[in-house]
């Protein structure tokens, strides 16, 4: 019990941490969040103005709806990936991760400590952009299943740390350029998981790619909860799967990361320079 | 607690640790370098230099161990092995007893590094720096606050800087932080790898007064690496001088300048002995970059 309350106070450390450092370099925080909501409503302006550009008739409501959830949960998965996946880029880049390496920390309190920092500061970042962009639209969502949205976006979480903490591995192996291949993982998770279209779209070969993306179905729950109100019993396939892919990304994730520290600390990549 | 009845606090035997450096690509129309000093080519565009080599000593419990080497000499890479951060390819240590491999955690717990570079996040005030290590090693935030208090004061900090951003500190403050969130955790074993390396005189002086007074008043057994001599010899119980990752001359200040006749009626100095131990200049630069 002891042991146990000693790990959730070293993981609150890192929650604590990330929070003074969110305040302290608030000039760029709003910048992001100013950047995230001009995004969102570029994106969800898109939807408006189908009908206009097209000239044909079409559910306009339901076209900015279909991009909103795409735009917002997108935001929100791509915010944990990233402050997941960057716990080592951001030690290197303060030159603290010896440090962090050398407490007497389970490699496990470290992830759930950045992991909790990440899903509180992707609530918080998206639930803002949600409220400013409520403001511009008309937005229609009676009938939503918001229950089951909020199951699917807990199992997508589950995944999306999986992932995040599998990519974090490579700015651990790759000092120099891990920061940004961990950006190229992101990228291709936007172009084959359908954010802003559905998947039947894309060319054949990458629609089965596709299906291997947890977003595509963290995306395609959401959007048959929140616009078509499906009940959580016709989301059960959505969330099953992305229950499936959590419980194994995350201890895949931990187990490749345990490599990647030893291989580091035999090679010497640990140090702040690598 | 874990077991630290040992006498032996750090026993380091036959510790070897090399890197493999990469060169790049070996296309056939780039000249080849031949390895250089402690380097050796094996053909595929890498280069295998031996960090340190063989290295075998033991620190006894409330012992100021010193190894004094120039830069590149294998100081840091020792400290980093000492301190679970890289694995040794060859050789053991132990710390109180429990190897650094097998109980990591343990040996965690009973140590703690400060470094040549007072390595923080900038942006974030000492306080807040100290109340995130402390909270890694278990302490609650009131207890961490009250200690690192009582510390940086001790080590001449005025208040308000505590409070401020560590970016707006200068570096002989920052070091002082650096000492105080090493000492915070109560580290049975202390590494201190050139603490005061870039420091100004002031500052200097001040850092190896808390290094006395850790010596003088607290159970701490502390291995301090330096290149500079008068500080070895001034802090250190026991010397090792390290070259080229090999230990070449372990003793007393006084054993080791026992070794070189004296010149002209004067004593020797540490400096004195580590040239005619390597034939080599133990600081070439003061502002040398550290290895």
């Amino acid at each position: 019990m002891i042991q146990l309350i000693r790990e959730l106070g070293a993981s609150y450390a890192f929650v604590e941490r990330n929070f003074n450092l969110v305040k302290r370099y608030w000039g760029w925080e709003v910048v992001w969040l100013m950047y995230s909501i001009a995004n969102a409503l570029s994106i969800t302006f898109i939807g408006a103005g189908t009908e206009a550009v097209t000239g044909q008739k079409i559910d306009t409501n339901h076209m900015i709806l279909y991009l909103l959830v795409g735009t917002l949960v997108w935001h929100y998965l791509s915010v944990v990936f990233d402050n997941v996946s960057e716990l080592i880029a951001w030690e290197r880049w303060e030159g603290t991760i010896e440090y962090t390496f050398m407490a007497p920390i389970t490699r496990s309190t470290h992830m759930i400590g950045q992991t909790l920092f990440s899903l509180v500061y992707g609530l918080l970042h998206t639930g803002l952009i949600l409220g400013v962009v409520a403001l511009f639209f008309q937005l229609d969502l009676r009938g939503a299943n918001f229950g089951g949205s909020v199951l699917i976006l807990l199992s997508g979480s589950l995944s999306f740390i999986g992932l995040g903490i599998v990519a974090s591995v490579l700015p651990l192996l790759f000092p120099e350029r891990g920061a940004q291949m961990t950006h190229v993982i992101q990228a291709l998770l936007l172009l084959f998981s359908g954010v802003y279209f559905p998947i039947s779209v894309l060319p054949g070969w990458m629609q089965p790619l596709a299906r291997l993306s947890p977003a595509t179905y963290v995306l395609e729950g959401m959007r048959a909860a929140l616009l078509d109100g499906a009940g959580t019993g016709e989301l059960g396939g959505h969330l099953g799967r992305l229950v499936v892919i959590g419980v194994v990304a995350l201890p895949l994730g931990l187990a490749i990361f345990g490599q990647a520290e030893k291989y580091a600390k035999r090679t010497g990549k640990l140090k702040r320079s690598g | 607690m874990y077991a630290v009845e040992n006498d032996i606090a750090l026993n380091v035997a036959g510790v070897t640790k090399k890197f493999v450096k990469s060169e790049g690509f070996p296309w056939p129309w780039k000249r080849r370098r031949n390895g250089d000093q402690n380097g050796r080519q094996n053909g595929n565009g890498r280069r295998t230099v031996v960090a340190v080599d063989g290295v075998e000593f033991q620190v006894h419990r409330g012992e100021v161990f010193g190894i004094l080497g120039p830069n590149g000499s294998g100081k840091s890479t020792l400290v980093r092995c000492l301190s679970t951060l890289l694995l040794p390819d060859e050789g053991s240590i132990a710390v109180f007893g429990h190897d650094v491999l097998q109980e990591e955690m343990v040996v965690k717990r009973l140590i703690n590094r400060v470094s040549v570079d007072a390595s923080f996040f900038k942006k974030l005030t000492p306080m807040e720096n100290l109340l995130y290590g402390a909270r890694l090693y278990g302490l609650g935030a009131r207890e961490a606050k009250r200690r690192a208090l009582e510390i940086l004061e001790r080590l001449g900090l005025e208040r308000e800087p505590i409070f401020q951003p560590m970016e707006e500190m200068s570096r002989g403050m920052q070091q002082k932080v650096a000492i105080a969130r090493a000492f915070l955790t109560q580290p049975i074993v202390l590494l201190l790898d050139e603490p005061t390396t870039g420091l100004d005189p002031r500052s200097k002086r001040e850092v190896q007064a808390f290094v006395e007074e850790l010596r003088d008043t607290h159970d701490a057994t502390i291995l301090l690496t330096t290149h500079d001599m008068q500080e070895a010899d001034a802090l250190c119980d026991r010397i090792a001088i390290l070259d080229d990752g090999k230990i070449v001359a372990l003793d007393t200040p006084a054993g080791l300048k026992s070794l070189v006749p004296s010149i002209n009626g004067h004593e020797p100095t540490l400096e004195d002995v580590f040239m005619e131990l390597t034939g080599k200049q133990l600081v070439k630069d003061e502002d040398e970059k550290s290895e």
